[in-house]
């Protein structure tokens, strides 16, 4: 366990280290944050109440998923295409000898990331959007308590999903194609282009019961309320819960399928 | 002195690019099924925008003002000069890892010039994934307009995709220059060109008139495609402007290349080596 820990503080340094790309992130995530809120302003406008949201609902939803963005790894980035290299170059032989769990060290090493990217990427853009509209952040810290277990629950769900993706390139070699496709499902389906709950009938409900709604859109609703009383809570997280186990069980089923496949090459 | 006949530094810079572009095509078809899924999903990627905003009129009739084909055709005609823009000069944003690690400075003892290495550094010709997905995207549009075809409304669009491209690749350009200064700070960028392009999709009318005077007279990105937008579907200006300025993108495409190019040579000039 204090190893995990360790390897957590450890990818939290690594990119805190990144002081201008940091920087870089908190302006671009708030240019972003500024345009698609004023699509949203008008979409609102001529639709009041559109997908259960009042336009501070759905402005809120606008800066809150720019916070989350780079911390979930929505758009890509995150440390699959790093796991790719290694498999690639045979270095993974040396991670797989090391005496700690090859899907814990990483699901560590990524918390670490997202932490250091909820905090120094996540926060500022926010402020900006509250000072710039009227947003309908909750004041009851419980709901944003139950909000951050929410997003810890998203960061592994998202974790989860990344690493089989990363463990493909034990059976493509190039992982390019698949990162590509993994991240068009996650920002279509998470709720980043638009919420969950404006995708129209049958489609929408199908798409809410899918992982990606636990990494952006289920951390939204607790935040804005919309699950409400302690069942409705629980219902939400156990929702996430559910997928993070069910696809850390199938990483797990992938990865032990992948290292039978291992074969080191001398040199 | 006599000898073979000297290319001017232009030519020598083209020929230089087109070499290193050949080797980069003839290493991504290493993997063949890597680049049909990556060129695929690029053009999925860029195309699930629009989904979206076809999403939104499923609720609505109009956003802004505007319906779902005046929309497509601002969403294509951003998307393809953005496309282009990417395809050729693309990679300048990876100049900021290049000073970071240090083998900018092979690049500067190599005989091609410094800027046609850096643009066709990974050369990813797999982005023709989003100019196709835009080019569509906008036939669909002109298609299904019903539009007062002029000859010089119709060579207004294939005249805005291209000038379009040459400012988003002085943006690209001068971004490059700010990261000798900034250091790895390729996302400012980004917010240009991509945060650009995601403004450019929706109609001007939707955003403050404060951003549209920024996107104007400071970057002037509203001559990517939406003044000559504008004027193709006859709809005045939010900020008043006559007409005739909808001609005026290749104009500006060729004066934003100036502050451009000097920033890039400037910064060029002022770069130490990491020692790495």
């Amino acid at each position: 366990m204090g190893l995990y820990l360790a390897v957590v503080a450890g990818g939290f340094r690594r990119y805190a280290t990144y002081g201008t790309a940091t920087a870089a992130g908190v302006f671009t995530n708030t240019v972003f944050g500024f345009i698609v809120a004023y699509t949203y302003i008008a979409l609102w406008d001529e639709r009041p109440g559109l997908g259960g949201y009042d336009q501070a609902q759905a402005l809120t939803f606008v800066w809150v998923s720019q916070s989350l963005l780079a911390a979930a790894a929505l758009i890509g980035g995150g440390f699959q295409e790093e796991l790719q290299e290694r498999i690639r170059t045979g270095d993974i032989a040396v991670d797989l000898y090391r005496p700690a769990d090859l899907q814990m060290w990483w699901l560590a090493a990524d918390l670490g990331r997202a932490g250091f990217q909820l905090a120094g990427r996540g926060v500022l853009p926010l402020v900006a959007g509250a000072l710039a509209f009227p947003l309908a952040l909750p004041a009851d810290p419980l709901r944003w308590l139950l909000f951050l277990v929410s997003v810890l629950l998203a960061l592994v769900v998202s974790f989860a999903l990344r690493y089989m993706v990363g463990l493909v390139a034990f059976w493509l070699m190039d992982g390019a194609g698949i990162n590509v496709m993994a991240t068009v499902a996650s920002i279509f389906f998470s709720g980043m282009l638009l919420p969950l709950t404006v995708f129209p009938g049958g489609f929408g409900e199908f798409v809410r019961t899918l992982p990606w709604a636990a990494m952006l859109q289920v951390p939204m609703d607790v935040l804005l309320g919309k699950h409400a009383g302690a069942g409705g809570a629980a219902e939400a997280l156990g929702f996430q819960a559910g997928w993070a186990l069910v696809l850390l069980g199938t990483g797990r089923l992938l990865q032990s399928a992948a290292t039978r496949k291992v074969v080191v090459q001398g040199g | 002195m006599a000898g073979a006949p000297r290319r001017g530094p232009a030519l020598e810079g083209l020929r230089g690019y087109r070499l290193i572009v050949g080797m980069w095509i003839r290493s991504t078809m290493t993997y063949r099924t890597s680049f049909f899924l990556t060129t695929f999903g690029q053009a999925a990627i860029t195309l699930l925008d629009f989904v979206a905003i076809y999403i939104m009129f499923s609720h609505v009739d109009a956003l802004g003002g505007f319906t779902l084909p005046e929309i497509a055709l601002l969403y294509g005609s951003c998307s393809a000069s953005l496309g282009l823009a990417d395809l050729l000069l693309g990679n300048t944003d990876r100049i900021g890892a290049r000073i970071r690690d240090g083998s900018l400075d092979t690049m500067l003892v190599r005989p091609v010039p410094v800027l046609a290495q850096v643009a066709a550094d990974r050369f990813a010709l797999r982005r023709l994934g989003r100019i196709g997905q835009g080019l569509g995207v906008m036939g669909w549009a002109v298609w299904t307009l019903e539009v007062d075809w002029t000859a010089g409304k119709v060579l207004l669009v294939p005249v805005m995709v291209l000038a379009g491209a040459a400012i988003f690749g002085a943006v690209m350009v001068t971004g490059a220059a700010f990261q000798f200064v900034s250091g790895d700070a390729a996302e400012v960028q980004n917010s240009f060109t991509y945060g650009g392009c995601t403004m450019l999709q929706y109609p001007p009318t939707v955003f403050a008139k404060d951003l549209l005077r920024g996107v104007t007279f400071i970057v002037p990105l509203a001559f990517v495609n939406w003044l000559p937008a504008l004027h193709v579907l006859g709809r005045p200006d939010p900020l008043g402007l006559p007409g005739w300025v909808a001609y005026l993108s290749p104009l500006v495409a060729f004066v934003v290349f100036l502050p451009a190019s000097l920033a890039w040579r400037a910064g060029v000039r002022s770069y130490r080596s990491t020692g790495s």
